[in-house]
């Protein structure tokens, strides 16, 4: 099984993680000036790359906090962990 | 008929006979009623307050527990999240300890401290096949040299959700908290995990 290294607890068992999304979707600075078509694209269209992604998972059966990875979609690779606020770090 | 619901059970009530067939190689017993706070902090600043509450540190590195004993008797402060701690002691201090933190990390402002005492049970796990067993269905590394004295992690038994200590690496010395409503699940899963272990000579 896959071990997912998590910023606290170090690597854990792909199981104990839940999967969020794509990672630095901003909510809207102003949600009330948005059009419907504006409004559809931050709440259903994400990226879709062939290589690395940048996402969301929670440590969920651990100390259950949000974290962001970099993750080749290719591979399954995780190419680095950082915690939230941190800016993403460079991959190759 | 009407239920008896002033006398406080255990949800591992009635399982003592069945633990103790694991002996000697394996000792089970349940520490019902422990009381149990979920303590978050918000202003780190607080935390010598908490401290002298308590009669030990808060622990500052992630997947460990420090243990001691204060003025309100023996305790461990287990480290659950990044402003996120669980505070065990002997049973029925849940309401005195709730206000003595409540008031050292500044009241309502200052975090928050619930008492969480029904939420989980206590098993002491121990005996020279106890880490046998548990590799049985848990995938950390228990060895000594990995997971010493003071190691606390939260993870996966046999599926179920459970808050591992270490209260001793060498000889093994376990505590396991459980969900109260996955106790007997978990309660069935070691007995049967540990039936291998029952006749071996020690
Ligand atoms: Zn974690």
């Amino acid at each position: 099984m896959q071990l997912i290294p998590c910023p606290w607890c170090g690597p854990r068992e792909e199981v104990e993680f839940h999967y969020g999304g794509q990672a630095h979707v901003d909510y809207p600075a102003e949600p009330a000036a948005l059009s419907d078509e504006e409004w559809a694209k931050f709440v259903f269209f994400r990226d879709n790359p062939r290589g690395p992604f940048a996402e969301r998972w929670s440590h969920a059966a651990g100390c259950r906090r949000w974290f962001n990875a970099v993750r080749d979609t290719r591979s399954y690779e995780l190419l680095a962990v950082y915690r939230p606020g941190q800016e993403r770090p460079v991959t190759t | 008929m009407t239920a008896d619901i002033t006398t406080r059970r255990t949800p591992l009530d009635g399982w003592t006979s069945r633990f103790a067939e694991l002996a000697p190689a394996v000792r089970l017993t349940e520490r019902p009623f422990r009381s149990q706070l979920t303590l978050r902090l918000r202003d780190a600043g607080r935390a010598a307050a908490v401290s002298r509450v308590l009669g030990v540190d808060l622990p500052e590195t992630p997947c460990t527990f420090n243990r001691g004993a204060g003025p309100h008797g023996p305790v461990e402060v287990a480290w659950l999240g990044p402003d996120e701690y669980l505070v065990l002691a002997q049973p029925g201090l849940q309401r005195t300890l709730e206000s003595a933190l409540r008031e050292a990390i500044g009241g309502t402002q200052g975090g928050a401290v619930v008492d969480v005492s029904a939420q989980r049970t206590t098993l002491a796990l121990s005996g020279p096949r106890a880490r046998d067993l548990l590799a049985h269905g848990c995938a950390i590394d228990l060895h000594p040299s990995v997971s010493p004295t003071g190691t606390c992690v939260q993870t996966l038994l046999a599926q179920t959700g459970i808050i591992l200590l270490v209260r001793d690496a060498d000889p093994a010395e376990f505590l396991l908290l459980v969900r109260a409503s996955f106790a007997r699940y978990l309660a069935a899963w070691l007995v049967d995990a540990g039936a291998e272990y029952r006749e071996e000579p020690v």
